[in-house]
């Protein structure tokens, strides 16, 4: 769809900007249409649409478990429960990297991608043994999220003491 | 049961606001993915500490806190609280209690997932 679409515009293109090479503007002017676009708008499109769609799945269980009668701090620990659950298992699969390919930070910075994180070493070192391998391997990307999202709160906790005592 | 769809397209929008800007951070500057990740995380929990992340969760609901800045927002919301009642030591506490359900999930849920999975040999 995305390289059909290119191809007629840069028909298009070809049709309006047919002129002689003359200075090395138009020399300039002719290599920026010729070469390919950097993917990074269609990676980021990707990112959005994959990422908004997880966090409104989210956002529906969500709904579902407020209208159920549950609390919200309770409602968010479901949602991220479910969401890590599912990406688990589509990791285990090998769904998930095809999803990771298509949509790059989409499916990373949600937190199913910190699911994929833990599953996709841990399968990758299963070879290495059950605790050295997949116990130790989970933690290659999950480990360095922790230690720091753990430990900016505690200064963040002490921060807020002294504030408060002050 | 009516669903609020509303709520829907801005934790659509928001929740897509955030992965594009990690995937303008890939795509530009060369962090792996297992720095953006962190960095993610120290920055929800910082925003989160100075209670502005709220108010997206306000806004937003699961598009703020599906993405890993609702993590760290947690982490800190949890110690913050914790300390208010508990003093110094609900600054270890707190964090974890508070996000224990997603940490414990992703552990378990991780191992079970890698222990059913066929180990595959990497293609190229």
């Amino acid at each position: 769809m995305y390289k059909q679409l290119n191809k007629f515009l840069n028909i298009l293109k070809e049709m309006i900007i047919i002129k002689p090479i003359e200075s090395k503007e138009d020399y300039q002017e002719y290599v920026d249409y010729k070469t390919p676009n950097s993917p990074i708008l269609k990676n980021c499109i990707n990112a959005f649409w994959v990422g908004g769609l997880i966090c409104t799945i989210g956002q529906i269980i969500f709904e579902i478990c407020v209208s159920r009668g549950l609390d919200e701090t309770n409602s968010y620990a479901v949602v991220s429960m479910l969401l890590v659950f599912t990406s688990a298992f589509l990791t285990a699969l090998n769904v998930f990297n095809k999803i990771g390919k298509f949509a790059g930070a989409g499916s990373l910075i949600p937190i199913t991608g910190f699911a994929n994180s833990i599953v996709s070493p841990a399968m990758e070192y299963k070879s290495e043994g059950y605790v050295m391998g997949v116990g130790a391997k989970m933690f290659t990307v999950a480990g360095p999220v922790l230690v720091y999202g753990i430990s900016t709160s505690i200064i963040v906790g002490f921060v807020y003491l002294i504030f408060n005592l002050g | 049961m009516n669903i609020d769809w509303m709520m829907l397209l801005k934790a659509f929008c928001v929740g897509g606001i955030i992965c594009v800007i990690g995937q303008i951070l890939i795509d530009k500057t060369k962090l792996t993915p297992a720095r953006i990740l962190v960095a993610y995380v120290t920055l929800g929990a910082i925003l989160g500490g100075l209670g502005i992340y709220k108010y997206l969760i306000d806004f937003a609901g699961c598009g703020a806190t599906v993405p890993l800045t609702g993590f760290g927002n947690l982490l800190s919301k949890g110690v913050i609280s914790e300390v208010s009642t508990n003093g110094v030591i609900g600054a270890f506490t707190g964090g974890i209690k508070a996000a224990a359900g997603g940490i414990s999930a992703a552990i378990f849920f991780g191992y079970i997932a890698s222990l059913i999975s066929k180990p595959k040999i990497k293609k190229q």
